[in-house]
């Protein structure tokens, strides 16, 4: 997991407006080329996923525009139950990895932010700072001990052990996020439940985490799209075989001899159905997440 | 299948219900003590699950890490520091680490600067075409490192002469009269790896731009119009004026993608595996502990890249004294 301290959150001028729209034809024109030139690559693969077999692996993706009707579905049938790798399995694994990790450590994460940003204790900033430096640790500190005692627990290979490293591994975030959020609350709120005798319990449960859901939000869809499209903690705790996600599931494809291109691309294209919904429904939480405080990587 | 899915979806309600239930009984049981001491026990008794977490999967196995990498391939006898003589002594790994500070010095750079070329030239733009742009460059932010590798790789897919080529650069090249390389395998001034660069950077620029054109409106519009009055250019606008206002948000950003690309491993095991000497530290600590089958020779390589990450820690932690500071 990776995150650096980032500064607080631009604030919108409106004044801004006057110089927009200015652009001359020189800066359109290097803009739209920059933007063909981002959009090729993922283009050029969801083209050559719906070419016939024969095409795909033995033209150039450019040649389909000029026959734009030779279409097929069969590359997809072909890695949905590809024999090996079936894509189709993997798909459900990925979910069934992907969103426990995601909410699991919300509740956890949450507790632990209101106690950061609404109580006085002892120790509370030394803690505070153990979290924003354990942000940059890097996961792989964690995974040989961890393998071994999953080992222990006679775990390894199944989702559990996805589940709860990513829960682990995703908590300084979490924490982080939610209670830099929670501080921009206004005290005042909870000063006054506290002296209408509400407890604390009573004043997270309905005041503080409805107040929250934006900065809920955003650390679920980050968590869901790490999650989603982590390799490495899936490869070590899970592995290949029938509980493998998507993404071991493509690994695997493109290692294996004689694959055609049709078949990868298409398992590609799959891989990247799910995170491109949530991002393209969601952006707006996940723009704000990542200005507000993070990037997981 | 559908065992699968029921299992997740226990997993979440029994996780989630869980969670309720651990912290009503946390939060009864400190109710239960005396006054004074309910209100200094409770912080902890919210805070106990998050720490435990965080304790036992980072904190312990980050220490287990440290000492495993005095121990032999199975953890099981006292070697010193025979792992790390031998990581230091082998060609390859040296090699690995050159490629890591290759990537250091390239990467993050060229990520900032790419970034903060979109954002300011779509901040020039008309709004509805600025979002339009800046989408496209974002888009492959959510794509997986392994599909990004998938896609590159067929960009770079190589046929022998004669064949049709189906990788779009190998086709560029001989429309020019060029002959077809197999681009992965080329060595020479390492530019294989620069060739994997390119991956992560095409991720990772979309990213650097949400930040930077964020940095770049909070300017303030009369410290530009008082540049323009005084005769500036453009040019001479952004570097003056705009950058030493957005510099904050530049190392951020900078820092953020540094620590991403010290510990790279999915792209080079997608589209090497660390052959043709492209090899990184993190498909390095991958290879010990699945091919080498050595836990004491991985837990050493993490400790290098632990070091590595340690003055950014400092500096964060730092960074965020200071910020709490103003606050």
């Amino acid at each position: 997991m990776t995150t650096a301290v980032i500064p607080a959150p631009a604030k919108k001028d409106d004044s801004k407006d006057k110089r927009r729209g200015r652009a001359g034809w020189l800066i359109e024109t290097i803009v739209v080329l920059l933007c063909v030139a981002w959009t090729i690559p993922t283009l050029s693969l969801v083209i050559t996923s719906f070419r016939p077999p024969e095409l795909a692996d033995n033209s150039g993706w450019w040649t389909w525009f000029a026959n734009p009707l030779q279409l097929t579905l069969d590359n997809y049938q072909g890695v949905l139950d590809n024999a090996s790798n079936p894509m189709g399995t993997a798909f459900v694994n990925s979910l069934a990895i992907a969103v426990p990790s995601t909410i699991i450590p919300i509740l956890i994460a949450a507790f632990a932010a209101y106690a950061f940003t609404f109580m006085e204790f002892r120790g509370r900033d030394v803690l505070f700072i153990i979290v924003v430096g354990l942000l940059v640790v890097p996961n792989q500190v964690a995974l040989v001990p961890l393998s071994v005692l999953f080992e222990q627990w006679g775990l390894q290979g199944q989702f559990v052990t996805a589940w709860l490293a990513h829960a682990g591994f995703g908590m300084p975030l979490a924490v982080y996020i939610l209670r830099n959020y929670m501080a921009t609350l206004p005290k005042a709120v909870t000063e006054s439940a506290k002296i209408d005798g509400a407890s604390h319990f009573q004043i997270f449960w309905r005041l503080i985490v409805p107040m929250s859901w934006p900065a809920l939000a955003s650390f679920a869809i980050f968590q869901f799209l790490w999650v989603w499209n982590d390799l490495l903690v899936a490869l070590i705790f899970i592995g290949p075989g029938e509980n493998q996600p998507m993404t071991i599931a493509l690994a695997s494809l493109l290692g294996t001899r004689g694959v055609g291109w049709q078949l990868l691309t298409a398992g590609a294209c799959l891989t990247m159905l799910v995170p491109l919904i949530v991002f393209l429904s969601l952006q707006r939480f996940f723009i704000r997440g990542l200005t507000a405080g993070a990037v997981k990587g | 299948m559908i065992e699968k899915a029921g299992g997740a979806l226990l997993a979440v309600i029994i996780g989630l219900a869980g969670a309720v239930v651990l912290f009503w009984l946390l939060d009864r049981l400190v109710h239960l003590l005396p006054g004074k001491w309910e209100e200094r026990l409770k912080p902890y008794a919210y805070l106990l699950p998050a720490v435990a977490a965080i304790g036992l999967f980072l904190i312990y196995p980050a220490v287990t890490t440290v000492y495993a990498s005095f121990l032999n391939d199975d953890s099981t006898e006292w070697v010193g520091v025979k792992n790390y003589v031998g990581l230091f002594g082998s060609e390859p790994f040296l090699s690995a680490l050159v490629n890591n500070v290759l990537w250091i010095v390239f990467v993050p750079a060229s990520i900032v600067a790419l970034g903060m070329l979109v954002a300011v030239l779509a901040d020039k733009m008309h709004p509805t075409g600025e979002k339009i742009a800046k989408s496209f460059i974002f888009l492959p932010m959510a794509i997986s490192m392994v599909g990004a590798s998938t896609i590159w790789r067929f960009i770079y897919a190589y046929r022998p002469e004669g064949e049709a080529q189906v990788g779009v650069l190998n086709a560029i090249v001989m429309a020019f009269g060029g002959e077809p390389q197999a681009w992965l395998q080329i060595e020479d001034f390492r530019f294989n790896t620069a060739l994997l660069m390119i991956v992560y950077i095409w991720t990772q620029v979309g990213y650097a731009m949400v930040l930077l054109s964020a940095a770049i409106k909070a300017v303030p519009e009369d410290t530009i119009e008082a540049g323009r009055i005084d005769g500036a250019g453009e040019v001479a606008i952004f570097f003056r004026i705009i950058v030493p206002q957005a510099w904050p948000t530049v190392i951020t950003v900078f820092i953020t993608v540094l620590i991403g690309v010290m510990k790279v491993f999915d792209i080079v095991f997608a589209m090497t595996n660390g052959n043709f000497n492209t090899d990184v530290i993190g498909n390095a600590f991958f290879n010990a502990l699945f091919f080498e089958m050595s836990q004491g020779r991985a837990a050493a390589i993490v400790v290098v890249l632990m070091v590595a990450v340690i003055p950014i820690m400092v500096y964060q932690v730092r960074q965020f004294r200071k910020q709490e500071a103003n606050s």
